[in-house]
């Protein structure tokens, strides 16, 4: 006897839409809405106070981006979740709905660069202090830890530098201190991951990535897991205590397990406003149908480039989690069993100079900010995401100047390798003539 | 809030409203597993209009101490004395599943505390899958997910929660984790396997009925709580279209419509 809720696959094209209750429209229909009627007065009341669900106004929450919500809290195997305008804003909204100004919080240092400012220059303005350790340093986060902290933060596999945080054990020691754990789940999907089976409390993911996949929409999302008890302990007013905009009400006593999200969305989304457009919503949706499919394209094309660049005399040394030698393998195999992603960081024989050369020289590879593309992707993070950052955390997130990374697309194999040849070609050259 | 009853300490949800003694009281009972959180989308309406609620966490369960009580009896005389530990003489009394159950007990034991019944999904049985039933009293979470499988109608399985953004069976299934599979769930599912009295307890029910009903629910079909509804005198039934066993949240919108009107016709608020 076995439950018949439907699988992954199933989801990711059915998930948190039924036609039947939208005109029979096959597919998720856009509501182009700011607003939403009310039945009448008592009906408007009940929605403000949140005695009642329903839409109110886009900001808050919207038809289609619900749909959305619903299918990757499916996905990830979470209570409810709460999409937002990009990755950053969902980020920043969990930040800002758990912690009060004078909190701390401990965070991995190889992050997306992006990630990696707002914890060490904005919440600091907030008040809000961040402790940085490196992913592999498992003590580190435990001696991180101070009476003010509020959650462990961190991505599994660290960007750009590919290091993978022991989840398992940094949950144990976030467990024992009380506090959750939110891991940004962006590289991994639900396809390859889903943190919240392995005890993490809340996940976020910029959408815009390999969930949308197709390079077109900016969204972000967070998803409750349900399982932290707000209530153990007085270390989380923001939760637990009468909040003065909804005539004294407790978050954790009266929604539980979805207490963070419905703060988030009727503090956060109210006061802050991050909202997802519905037609992004839209866009992301029809990525995730596909998300199954892409992957697993995404995931084996990873691993040729990950043969052809460890073999070519060019390389000076390449960082992906499916190689023997690397540090994390046997926690990748266990963690991640379908494939440690597509992203590859890799060091190029003549520094700076050659992987200029390679990156002005490959045509069909796209040299631009983003990853998780249907194209393949290259940037030299040292000169563009994390060029904002100084020498001191460059290293903490363990980069060099040498350092190419690489999100491997679905085109067909042979063109992406015969693309890279050429770069390589080109940054051979200089090298060549200074050698002389 | 947090209270005594009979010596132990009792988590209940008020609904955002501080408790108040001299307003009508309604209690609301949760299912199998579950806890005041499945309520959250009737309790807080009733609390901001007028009324004290108890949206009470049955002992052993959510944040009421424990052990859980063992027979649908002990539970149906557990809520008297909840009326009188917060020292209230009567109540209205709601009911989800199993605690419909619990809820028909109390009014029959004690009429003249409870002044009108409402039943969501409520039958004068509830015999438990054999299968079921073992795996919930080894603990195991599959038992979870057999049971959110099967309370959720389609818009558990698709989609579509009144409140924008939660997912019905994942929620569903973490209150019961939360609230601990193996001593809340497998106690529940034996006191409902081993409840016999509820056709007897119906028929002794003095004060107005009320049993809502979900076409598509599995684990009390229309026709089973049809049958109840015939034997409590005073007694009407609504059936929700396209609606599960999870009426309080499936259709939390439709079901407090109904609630509404008939508690405010059978026991009033100023
Ligand atoms: C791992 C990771 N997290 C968060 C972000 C930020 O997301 P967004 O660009 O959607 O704001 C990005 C990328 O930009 C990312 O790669």
């Amino acid at each position: 006897m076995d439950p018949k809720t439907y699988k992954f696959d199933t989801i990711s094209l059915h998930g948190g839409y039924m036609p039947s209750k939208n005109a029979g429209s096959r597919q998720v229909p856009i509501y182009q809405t700011t607003s939403y009627l009310f039945d009448d007065v008592d009906h408007a009341a009940a929605l403000f106070n949140l005695e009642q669900g329903g839409h109110i106004y886009s900001r808050i929450s919207n038809p289609t981006v619900q749909v959305l919500e619903e299918r990757v809290a499916a996905l990830e195997g979470g209570t409810a979740a709460l999409a937002t305008a990009s990755g950053m804003s969902a980020i920043f909204l969990a930040i800002m709905t758990l912690c009060n100004t004078g909190d701390h919080v401990v965070v991995s240092s190889q992050l997306y660069g992006g990630t990696v400012n707002l914890f060490r220059l904005t919440l600091p303005k907030f008040g809000i202090k961040a402790t940085f350790v490196k992913p592999r340093d498992t003590e580190g986060f435990k001696k991180a830890i101070q009476e003010n902290t509020k959650c462990i933060f961190g991505e599994l596999v660290g960007n750009p530098g590919n290091e993978l945080m022991n989840m398992p054990e940094i949950v144990k020691i976030a467990n024992e201190a009380g506090i959750p754990v939110i891991i940004d789940s962006t590289y991994q999907t639900p396809y390859l991951f889903k943190p919240l089976e392995h005890g993490a409390d809340i996940v976020v993911h910029s959408l815009t990535k390999w969930m949308a996949g197709h390079g077109s929409s900016m969204a972000g999302i967070l998803v409750e897991g349900g399982k932290f008890d707000w209530l153990k302990t007085d270390k989380f007013p923001t939760m637990t205590e009468p909040y003065e905009g909804y005539h004294g009400l407790s978050f954790a006593e009266e929604f539980g397990p979805v207490a963070f999200t419905m703060k988030a969305r009727a503090e956060g989304m109210r006061d802050m406003g991050p909202c997802l457009s519905p037609q992004n919503a839209w866009n992301v949706l029809q990525g995730i149908e596909t998300l199954s499919v892409r992957m697993e394209k995404h995931c084996s094309n990873a691993l040729k480039m990950v043969e052809y660049l460890s073999n070519h005399k060019s390389v000076a040394w390449v960082s992906h989690a499916s190689l023997k030698d690397n540090p994390d393998y046997e926690l990748a195999k266990t963690l991640l069993p379908k494939g440690t992603g597509s992203m590859i960081a890799f060091g190029i024989k003549g520094g700076k100079e050659a992987g200029a050369a390679f990156i002005d020289n490959v045509k069909l590879a796209s040299h631009l900010a983003n990853v998780g593309d249907t194209r393949t992707l290259v940037i030299h993070p040292a000169s563009a995401t994390h060029s904002q950052m100084d020498e001191a955390t460059l290293k903490l997130a363990n980069m060099s100047h040498d350092m190419i990374r690489l999100s491997v697309g679905i085109e067909d194999i042979d063109d992406i390798i015969n693309d890279f040849e050429d770069g390589f070609r080109a940054a051979e050259k200089p090298r060549l003539v200074a050698n002389k | 809030m947090k209270f005594t009853v009979n010596k132990k300490e009792v988590f209940a949800s008020t609904g955002g409203r501080p408790f108040d003694k001299k307003k009508p009281l309604i209690i609301f009972i949760h299912g199998s597993g579950l806890s005041h959180i499945t309520w959250v989308l009737q309790t807080r309406y009733f609390a901001f209009h007028g009324y004290s609620v108890l949206a009470i966490d049955l002992p052993g369960h959510g944040y009421s101490e424990g052990p859980a009580l063992e027979s649908i009896e002990e539970q149906g005389k557990w809520i008297a004395d909840v009326i009188d530990s917060v020292g209230v003489k009567e109540a209205s009394l709601v009911g989800h599943s199993q605690g419909c159950l619990v809820v028909m007990e109390c009014a029959s034991q004690f009429p003249d505390k409870i002044r009108s019944i409402g039943l969501m999904g409520g039958a004068g049985a509830i015999p438990m899958n054999p299968e079921l039933l073992e795996l919930a009293e080894k603990g195991d979470p599959k038992a979870v997910d057999l049971m959110m499988d099967w309370a959720h109608g389609p818009a558990g399985h698709f989609g579509g929660h009144p409140v924008p953004g939660l997912h019905h069976i994942n929620l569903g299934g973490s209150i019961v984790i939360n609230g601990s599979v193996k001593n809340a769930l497998g106690v529940d599912f034996r006191a409902c396997d081993n409840y016999k009295n509820g056709f007897e307890a119906a028929k002794k029910i003095k004060c107005p009925a009320i049993n809502i009903l979900g076409d598509r629910d599995r684990m009390c079909p229309v026709k089973e709580g049809k049958k109840l509804a015939d034997k409590i005198k005073d007694s009407e039934v609504e059936v929700i279209e396209n609606c599960g066993h999870m009426i309080l949240l499936e259709e939390a919108g439709k079901s407090l419509a109904i609630l509404k009107k008939f508690i405010r016709n059978n026991h009033p608020a100023e």
